[in-house]
């Protein structure tokens, strides 16, 4: 009888196909992932059964606190050669006779979240370094009507961006006329359409409910 | 991919192929990749928020233009808001001048479930809400074959002549949250209620939402 030989096989196992199948998760991850910003004020969205997506250009974006706080978010155009929130940055300047520089304009187009900052401290908060140093500076824009700086931004925003949207995030908790303030101001700017952030609703509605 | 052959070259013809070419160690490698994926699934959001598209009354600022559109009492539903998600509802429409010290007809109460406000206004709202479900029927049995825009432009006409359902109007007490104004626009579009709209509170409107919730006891208090 031949003796049977057992290869002698190191006890590594062979990492290849796990690496691959890393590396695809990772890049497809990298490709898609829209980072998830951080908000100034935490905002719990009411559910509904609405199924459209949040545009993703072309949009203003009102985030009410439920301390009635309002704060505001605009994007950049549907190309990054719009440079949109630049723009209204500077109309909003003019307004208010505020010179601002180079670095300032890009230090706000890059800007990722929502801010609430009196156009007056505006410059002190774009000089911040970090979230630590800018946190202070989030009060919420101004509404009331004596200084309503809310619409002066609705104007900008339109002006520089006739085509942009009004969606309005709301936490459930927020009292109604702190939303109906906001929805007042855009009203007066000829905006009759908005859109009203939500959570999509796990429950769903079978036929014979609505049949009967 | 990750095996290098390794040549051993020149010294005269002491030339040793090795039977098994030296693994590089990819444990570190994998490690690094674990911790940037999870970093990456943890941040990345993936569910996109919905958004629910709503379109408000336009201001009259000229007064002496606005003319009421005429709609039969009878159609008419005007839910209120309250404070507490608590939620009212009277038919018709209120003149103030017809009742005197004050005093308004009783609201009644509904809630947010599934047997308040939606069982009310499905009720209303019979013959639409039938239509609808027929077509949605017809769509699902494969007989109607449409794309995604002209189903819902096809469901915006059906909304629109129809001329049964109720005409709701929609008014918030000043106690509301901005999630009970959400929560009865969602019950509208569940019930497929064709004409809705959101108006301001009228004075009369508050004594009742505060003689219903016993905020004042008497509502002959001017």
């Amino acid at each position: 009888m031949p003796k049977i030989k057992l290869p002698t096989k190191s006890p590594r196992v062979d990492m290849t196909p796990m690496v691959d199948t890393f590396a695809v998760i990772l890049t497809f991850l990298m490709l898609t992932a829209t980072m998830r910003q951080t908000e100034p004020a935490n905002v719990a969205t009411p559910f509904s059964i609405s199924e459209k997506p949040t545009p993703d250009f072309n949009n203003m974006t009102f985030l009410i606190a439920p301390d009635g706080k309002v704060f505001l978010n605009m994007d950049n155009g549907p190309d990054t050669l719009y440079k949109f929130r630049r723009k209204i940055l500077e109309e909003m300047g003019k307004r208010y006779s505020i010179e601002f520089t180079e670095r300032e304009l890009r230090e706000f187009e890059k800007y990722p979240s929502s801010m609430g900052i009196p156009i007056l401290k505006m410059k002190e908060f774009l000089a911040g370094k970090n979230m630590k140093e800018r946190d202070p500076f989030q009060i919420g824009i101004p509404t009331d009507s004596t200084d309503n700086q809310l619409a002066m931004w609705i104007l900008c925003a339109r002006q520089v961006n006739p085509a942009i949207n009004a969606s309005i995030k709301g936490d459930s908790e927020t009292p109604f006329p702190a939303v109906k303030k906001v929805l007042d101001n855009l009203q007066d700017k000829k905006i009759n359409r908005f859109m009203l952030v939500t959570s999509l609703e796990a429950t769903k509605i079978n036929l014979e409910e609505i049949q009967q | 991919m990750a095996e290098i052959i390794q040549e051993e070259k020149g010294k005269g013809g002491k030339k040793k192929a090795k039977k098994h070419p030296p693994h590089i160690d990819m444990t570190p490698m994998v490690d690094l990749m674990c911790l940037l994926i999870t970093f990456f699934m943890l941040t990345t959001a993936f569910a996109k928020a919905k958004v629910m598209e709503i379109v408000l009354p336009e201001k009259i600022e000229n007064q002496q233009e606005q003319n009421s559109p005429t709609v039969a009492k009878s159609r008419n539903v005007n839910i209120i808001l309250g404070p507490d998600n608590r939620l009212f509802w009277y038919p018709g429409a209120v003149e103030p001048s017809d009742y005197n010290n004050n005093v308004f007809p009783p609201l009644v109460e509904l809630d947010y479930s599934a047997t308040g406000v939606r069982q009310l206004l499905l009720d209303k709202n019979k013959t639409l809400a039938r239509k609808i479900a027929e077509f949605q029927d017809k769509i699902l049995k494969g007989e109607l074959v449409l794309s995604q825009d002209s189903i819902a432009g096809s469901i915006r006409k059906l909304k629109s002549d129809d001329d049964t359902g109720p005409f709701v109007q929609i008014k918030a007490y000043k106690e509301a949250t901005y999630g009970n104004f959400v929560d009865i626009l969602d019950e509208m579009n569940i019930c497929g209620i064709g004409r809705y709209m959101f108006v301001d509170i009228a004075w009369y409107e508050e004594k009742m939402v505060e003689l219903a919730t016993g905020k004042t006891t008497l509502a002959s208090t001017k």
